[in-house]
């Protein structure tokens, strides 16, 4: 069984490497100084791999990592919410709002009503909050339906 | 004498009543971040950062409001400690070893009350301490160059693994990751983009805010996802809340003591408030003459992390305001804070807007008699508050975050980072990877390089330049000294057992 450290330092030795290779690529103004643009780059990749060896040569005891369908449900919940970053531009703050609380909600204490009344108290709730208590200019509904 | 005057500046500029308002406000708000299990004084502050700064709030009253909040999360954490055995945040932690006993045993009222004359004391007088102590220490930073800067922030990294630390080479691992993401952006010096790989989006470099947010809450969610949210709140009975006059008198010496050790620990930059309450705690315990009776209901054991670890919050500010050091995590929020509103802490700061921070000063007084006064009467409430159930606290906390970081700069773009930092946050807490190093590394990363480069200016490329001045060398002792000392002091500070349930990882 490889320990995950071993894991994480084989990973962040091979990142290191690469943020060391990418500092080479950078371009060198002809106002430099000293230092120029690329020592602190090349520092800290060289810090990066020696903490990557060190996990390599003495990994930590694993951490509980957590079970396929835990793994299923936080992948989920890291697409709704890349999903909601796209879509409140076009779809207002409402709609998204209120499916993406609902669903994190659902998986968080499993129960489908609550959290589907979670999601749409929040996001009215929060909408609520934000225009009038706070100011905030938030497009309720989509930009299609009020035509903007 | 000076003090003094600057005193009344500074009540002159907190007292208006709009101001009040916000410190009597953000204490209640800090209360109850600190209370709820999950949502620690650095979440709760991150979140509140970019709301603050859209609803338009001056420098001095941002600063009012956050630290109200900063300074009540302090209280608020121990509400769970002592009723739910779940600290409400890292540092009260050791409150739940005698606060819980005593709920059991019937005296949640009287510990309840303890804590928060023992939160009082500790403040009060870590705000004396902050007010005396950072003007000298402003007069002392106009001694730093550019090399001494650039070893101060040296020291930030290298002691704030902390003492208790269990892998250095993961607390540097986490420096490294923040500062090669300071390192995105444009060249302060030369103009060249460094590693934003052509997209537009990432030419002004990462938004420390937006990374603050997604390491720390966005995470959180991340991890009650895994759990299924079982801290759920099934307190224990509150009945009327009278006032153990005697109990407080005995737990007086105690206070004193463990107040100057946690405003000590808190002024050390990469210490912070747990270490505060921890070596609070053991020293009282050592101290006393009734040592079994510690971890079964004694008050003094509930006295001491309390005024430990409010102490140690108000010194942790002392290094943040004087030299832009932060002392702790939450510190290094409220620096983000700082720098969001184009203050930079430092010597100037004294010199050139005086009635900042001695605004601020005075509003962490009146902060404190505020939370003092609400605190004991108003303790019902805030039980009830806890009852709020994760399945609704945390999609609320996303959504929060999500308008926040949305309405500072209306990019898509810094959503998605934010997202991207939640499960990176994540993955570094399930390795027991530190966050708090990473979000140092983004807010100093910059400016740690500047000096540096400033300093090989000057020096036209010697690098001895960095180790001149006494004020230097002295950095760089300490700071090799406090990355290496945790290594061989695992053994000597053992902590001791932690509460069964599951421990809100708050960076503090």
């Amino acid at each position: 069984m490889v320990r995950s450290d071993r894991i994480l330092g084989l990973v962040t030795v091979v990142v290191a490497l690469a943020y060391i290779a990418s500092a080479t690529q950078l371009e060198t103004s002809f106002l430099s100084d000293p230092v120029g643009s690329k020592t602190f780059p090349y520092l800290i990749g060289a810090v990066g791999v020696v903490c990557g060896l060190v996990f390599l040569y003495r990994p930590d005891p694993d951490p509980e990592w957590p079970g396929v369908k835990s793994w299923l449900s936080l992948a989920l919940a890291a697409v709704v919410l890349v999903l909601y970053a796209y879509a409140l531009k076009p779809l207002g703050f409402l709609l998204p709002t209120a499916v993406t609380a609902a669903i994190l909600s659902y998986q968080i204490g499993p129960r489908v009503v609550p959290a589907i009344l979670a999601g749409v108290g929040l996001s009215l709730g929060l909408f609520a909050v934000f225009k009038f208590l706070l100011g905030l200019s938030l497009f309720a509904f989509p930009r299609a339906l009020i035509g903007g | 004498m000076e003090i003094l005057s600057n005193l009344a500046l500074g009540f002159s500029v907190a007292l208006t009543p709009w101001t009040l308002a916000l410190a009597i406000g953000g204490a209640f708000i800090g209360t109850i971040i600190g209370a709820l299990p999950g949502l620690g004084p650095s979440n709760g502050v991150a979140i509140l950062i970019p709301l603050a700064f859209t609803f338009g709030l001056d420098a001095t009253a941002a600063l009012v409001l956050l630290t109200s909040v900063y300074y009540g999360a302090m209280y608020g954490g121990r509400i769970s400690s002592i009723l739910l055995n779940i600290p409400g945040d890292e540092p009260a932690m050791m409150t739940t070893l005698d606060g819980y006993p005593m709920a059991r045993q019937g005296r949640a009222g009287d510990a309840l009350v303890i804590s928060g004359v023992a939160s009082f004391v500790g403040a009060f007088l870590a705000t004396v301490g902050l007010m005396l102590l950072a003007p000298i220490l402003a007069r002392v930073a106009y001694l730093f160059g550019p090399a001494e800067y650039f070893a101060l922030y040296l020291l930030a990294f290298c002691t704030l693994g902390g003492i208790a630390s269990k892998n250095q080479a993961k607390a540097a691992l986490a420096s490294c990751i923040g500062l090669a993401f300071a390192m995105i952006g444009l060249d302060n010096t030369t103009g060249v983009p460094r590693f934003t790989g052509g997209n537009l989006h990432l030419m002004d470099g990462v938004d420390f805010l937006v990374a603050i947010v997604g390491l720390f809450a966005i995470a959180e969610v991340f991890f009650f996802i895994e759990s299924h949210g079982k801290q759920s709140a099934i307190g224990v009975k509150l009945d009327k809340v009278t006032i153990p006059v005697r109990d407080i008198l005995n737990s007086g010496w105690t206070m004193l003591r463990c107040t100057v050790i946690g405003f000590i620990a808190g002024v050390l930059p990469g210490a912070g408030a747990s270490l505060g309450s921890f070596l609070a705690y053991i020293s009282e315990k050592s101290l006393a003459r009734d040592k079994d009776t510690f971890g079964t209901g004694n008050p003094r054991g509930v006295a001491a992390p309390e005024a430990g670890n409010n102490a140690a919050a108000g010194g942790a500010l002392v290094p943040m305001l004087t030299l832009g050091v932060p002392g702790s995590g939450t510190t290094a929020v409220l620096l983000a804070l700082l720098m969001t509103l184009n203050i930079t802490p430092g010597p100037t700061l004294f010199a050139d807007r005086p009635e900042v921070v001695w605004g601020l000063i005075a509003s962490l007084f009146i902060a404190n008699f505020v939370l003092l006064v609400m605190n004991v009467p108003l303790v019902k409430i805030f039980v009830r508050v806890l009852s709020v159930p994760s399945w609704v606290l945390l999609p609320g906390v996303t959504m929060v975050s999500f308008v926040g970081i949305y309405s500072l700069s209306g990019s898509y773009f810094d959503l998605l980072l934010m997202v991207g930092f939640g499960v990176l946050g994540y993955f570094l807490r399930k390795l027991d990877v530190p966050t708090v190093p990473v979000i140092l590394g983004i807010l100093l990363g910059n400016a740690m390089e500047d000096n540096l480069r400033r300093a090989m200016v000057i020096s036209d490329g010697d690098w001895t330049f960095l180790f001149s001045s006494p004020i230097a060398i002295g950095l760089w002792v300490f700071a090799i000294a406090g990355f290496v000392a945790p290594m061989f002091l695992r053994g000597f500070l053992k902590r001791p057992p932690q509460p069964a349930t599951a421990l809100p990882n708050d960076p503090d």
